[in-house]
């Protein structure tokens, strides 16, 4: 492990704790009230997300076109974290929908293509996981597929009619509400470098123990 | 890797696979059959289940259709790559001095053709089953399908070629396809949708039709693109 990662991890977790007391402290929304503040944390999860999936589509093409397996195992990593992350977008989203829209989900442009990526990433997985030799190619293949999905979600809204808040709705935050979400939004992100820095390196010791394996049996 | 060839070879070559298919298709005609049965098998399933006392319900003919071309289409692709893989003559095609993405067309292009011949049959069935007005605007389905069948078959057709070698190749290719296609699908359905209305507004499906055609282009780009090296060992 890289020096910085336990002290980075410590602060992480110290912001994390800290950002309940944070969210509650910002004024109430004048027409949802306290449901809102659901999205200080929908809002970064789903960036994550997003950005998990960009991470995967851009390491898959530097291995399909470099050949190089750090690469490859970045994106798989990502390819994780676009899942986990996607997940808890998932359930926040419909949870703040029931109160805000009266429905948990609707079949919205964004909303179908942020489940769209979701099961591009798990897809990604099962192939990985079953597909047997030379699956890392394939993989890496839908994973550019995932990653052209995602400017379309982020764009969708301000396109389409939908009824799902616009991107241009965070720069007109009151500066409370704002500075709270800008604080989890960081967090997520602490997370995010967390958690792939930490999934990266179990597949770095795969790989060891892999090559080990073989060194063994010749 | 050869060198990069001229635009012309690469059109012959995509010509030559495409005739090469069709030949071995004519031929036995399995794919055709094979797909076709079970594509309108899966249509009258949903006619049974779906049409009550001769009534179908509204929209439900626009996304049967699109399912039983999914579904055929699966099949089909599936059976296309068998053929390559058990003659091991993907290798010796991919071992031909031709540009990859030449290749990539070639085959691209003996899919859509056969999910076509497919529609020809599947659209009076559906129109007939669900009594919907399918065939009321011919030259607009006509580009529903064709633009929806390129976005379907052009994902398709990376995938499976690269699912020949793979373990769990049958259950793979739906995993991968369909994520992927559902916007081509959901974008299908809407048109095809909108068409089925007693008074269409013909603004609404050229919007749809500019949706499929934009798909396409991403999705034959991005497959021409990563086809080289996700055929190369």
């Amino acid at each position: 492990m890289p020096k910085w990662f336990m002290p980075f991890a410590g602060l992480t977790a110290v912001m994390f704790a800290a950002s309940p007391f944070v969210i509650a402290s910002v004024r109430y929304e004048s027409t949802m009230g306290l449901v809102q503040k659901i999205f200080y944390y929908h809002m970064p999860s789903a960036s994550m997300f997003l950005l998990s999936a960009v991470v995967c589509g851009l390491a898959s093409a530097r291995y399909l076109f470099k050949g190089s397996p750090r690469q490859d195992r970045l994106a798989y990593a990502a390819a994780e974290l676009t899942v986990l992350f996607g997940a808890i977008t998932l359930v926040t989203g419909p949870l703040w929908a029931r109160k805000a829209w009266g429905v948990w989900w609707t079949w919205d442009v964004r909303l179908t293509a942020s489940l769209m990526g979701w099961m591009v990433a798990w897809a990604y997985l099962l192939v990985r996981k079953y597909g047997g030799p030379g699956s890392d190619k394939l993989a890496a293949g839908l994973a550019l597929f995932g990653m052209a999905n995602v400017p379309f979600v982020y764009i969708s809204v301000n396109y389409w009619r939908t009824i799902h808040p616009k991107t241009s709705v965070v720069p007109t935050l009151p500066a409370d509400m704002g500075m709270a979400l800008w604080f989890s939004f960081v967090c997520f992100l602490m997370l995010f470098t967390l958690l792939l820095r930490l999934r990266v390196r179990l597949e770095e010791q795969r790989a060891k123990l892999d090559a080990l394996y073989l060194s063994l049996d010749e | 890797m050869p060198a990069r060839r001229s635009l012309g070879e690469g059109v012959r070559v995509a010509w030559l696979i495409l005739r090469k298919d069709l030949t071995v298709e004519v031929r036995s005609l399995e794919i055709a059959y094979t797909t076709l049965f079970f594509a309108v098998s899966c249509v009258l399933f949903f006619a049974f289940a779906l049409v009550k006392e001769g009534k179908a319900p509204e929209d439900g003919a626009a996304g049967i259709l699109w399912i039983a071309i999914a579904f055929a289409g699966t099949l089909a692709l599936g059976r296309t790559f068998e053929r390559e893989r058990q003659s091991e003559t993907l290798r010796a095609l991919l071992m031909a001095p031709a540009d990859r993405p030449a290749i990539y067309v070639g085959k691209l292009l003996g899919i859509i053709a056969l999910l076509v011949a497919a529609e020809i049959v599947l659209v009076p069935l559906v129109a007939f089953l669900f009594q919907a007005p399918l065939l009321s605007h011919p030259f607009w389905l006509g580009a529903v399908l064709l633009s929806g069948t390129i976005g379907f078959a052009a994902v398709g057709t990376l995938f499976s070629a690269m699912l020949v070698r793979a373990r769990s190749r049958d259950v793979l290719l739906p995993v991968l396809l369909y994520p992927i296609t559902v916007p081509v699908i959901i974008a299908g359905v809407r048109a095809t949708a909108e068409l089925l209305q007693p008074d269409v507004e013909l603004a609404l499906v050229r919007f749809w039709v500019a949706l499929l055609l934009a798909l396409d282009v991403v999705f034959v780009t991005l497959a021409l693109w990563t086809f080289e090296p996700l055929m190369t060992d």
